[in-house]
């Protein structure tokens, strides 16, 4: 066992792991931060992605020693300050950019890491940045909608398909 | 997964002590060794992060013009910063996905020489000289077969280096599922000669096509591809296709890359 010590959502967080310990574990075991989901055993799906220093990982494929020191952020993190929904959030809502919810705070921080580098992207490069979350339920649609209007894009042009 | 201690040491020569133990293994990225680990096919007693070694990692030139990777370097700064070789970090680009680009590094991938990967179809193509902790390797003696390599048990790649070419473009048919290739080519252009290298498509892993490097450096275009085919008679067969689609996409693939180069 190894002793470990991160920033999460802005707050020193600390524990024991074994060399095994995944991130996602660490954070929903040892945390209890049970939004970062982890749906497959292949690395493909995308529903435990989370930020380290600054950039979106999937947490289920990153070793939790490799984040001793880091600076992570999950979707907890993510409401402003007086826990109302953030921007990306509030689109997902407004937009029904989600149905049972399972891949949607993978989509979220991938989407939050998009629109930090990229604040106007196309609808193409969103499709493109969102290959790595799989989502069984939407069909894509509603999310790339959510996106886009997070962005402060008009989005009454993307008509359903 | 089984357990397993864990290293990272800050340079080359802690890292390779670390990899002396028996049953250590290096970690790049994770990005096919963690999925590796939870399959239990691999059962390391110590894995050794190379991602805190400093002089393992970022893009830059060397005094002979070529472009230099350090061999921790992760898919997403290769195209942020290889610039000054645009087929490169457009392959970069386009491998996987964005979680899977800001984890996973040039010399795990070329460590690991999956069948379907794309830097090792990058680095043959561009004949780069993959350098370790004890040497430099040729591009042409690296690539032993599907899953195998030149390496020693114990060899890290430290730097990978790509000499730059007139033109090139790596044209990619992914495989939905997996984001690798159904089958991938490159084709570089030199000031002497053209090189084809093929990913995805044989059972011994990444090739060069000799006779579409030879009709190619004799005239630069996809015409040049009229009437070349490869046999599909050692090639992948899977439910995602069969070694015939493969062997035929091997020549489309080649066409749509010379004519997005010339
Ligand atoms: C969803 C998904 C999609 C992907 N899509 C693609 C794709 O389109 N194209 C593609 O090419 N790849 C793809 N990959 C693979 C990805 O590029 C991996 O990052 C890469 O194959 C392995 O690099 P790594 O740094 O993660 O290595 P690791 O997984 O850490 O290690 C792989 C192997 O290399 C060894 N190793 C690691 N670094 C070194 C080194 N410097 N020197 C010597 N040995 C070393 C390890 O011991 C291990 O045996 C994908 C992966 C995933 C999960
Ligand atoms: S749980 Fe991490 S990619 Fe599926
Ligand atoms: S909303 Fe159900 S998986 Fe995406």
């Amino acid at each position: 066992m190894a002793q470990v010590t991160m920033t999460v959502n802005g707050k020193a967080a600390s524990g024991e792991i074994e060399g095994r310990t995944l991130l996602s574990s660490f954070l929903r075991d040892q945390l209890k931060l049970t939004g970062t989901h982890v749906g497959c055993d292949t690395s493909q799906c995308g529903a435990c992605v989370v930020h380290v220093d600054g950039v979106a990982v999937k947490s289920c494929t990153m070793l939790a020693a490799e984040a001793d020191g880091a600076d992570v952020a999950t979707i907890e993190g993510q409401a402003n300050a007086d826990g109302s929904l953030n921007v990306i959030q509030q689109a997902f809502q407004d937009h029904h950019g989600l149905q049972c919810g399972f891949c949607t705070p993978g989509m979220v921080m991938s989407a939050a890491a998009l629109l930090k580098d990229n604040p106007k992207p196309s609808e193409s490069d969103v499709r493109e940045y969102l290959e790595g979350n799989i989502c069984r339920c939407t069909g894509y649609h509603n999310i790339v909608k959510a996106i886009m209007a997070a962005s402060g894009q008009d989005v009454g042009a993307i008509a359903a398909e | 997964m089984y357990n397993f201690e864990f290293a990272k040491p800050s340079s080359v020569a802690d890292a390779v002590a670390a990899l002396g133990e028996e049953d250590a293994q290096a970690l790049g990225g994770g990005q096919t060794l963690i999925p590796t680990l939870k399959q239990r096919l691999a059962s390391p007693t110590k894995l050794v992060s190379l991602k805190g070694i400093s002089e393992m990692q970022g893009v830059c030139t060397g005094d002979d013009g070529a472009l230099c990777i350090g061999g921790a370097t992760c898919h997403a700064t290769v195209a942020a910063e290889a610039g000054a070789y645009p087929a490169l970090a457009s392959t970069a680009a386009h491998i996987g996905d964005p979680a899977v680009r800001n984890r996973g590094t040039i010399g795990g991938s070329l460590a690991n020489n999956d069948p379907s990967a794309c830097y090792p179809a990058a680095a043959l193509a561009s004949g780069a000289t993959i350098v370790t902790n004890s040497r430099e390797i040729a591009a042409d003696d690296y690539f032993q077969g599907m899953f195998t390599t030149a390496l020693d048990e114990g060899e890290i790649i430290t730097e990978v280096r790509f000499p730059v070419p007139e033109k090139a473009n790596y044209q990619k048919f992914v495989q939905p599922a997996s984001r690798f290739a159904l089958v991938g080519v490159y084709v570089a252009k030199f000031a002497d000669g053209v090189r084809v290298a093929i990913t995805g498509a044989s059972n011994d892993g990444v090739f060069r096509w000799a006779e579409a490097e030879a009709a190619l450096s004799a005239n630069f275009s996809a015409d040049a591809i009229d009437g070349l085919s490869l046999s599909g008679d050692d090639m992948i067969s899977d439910l995602h296709g069969t070694d015939a689609y493969r062997a035929h996409l091997c020549a489309v693939m080649t066409k749509r890359a010379v004519a997005a180069a010339a």
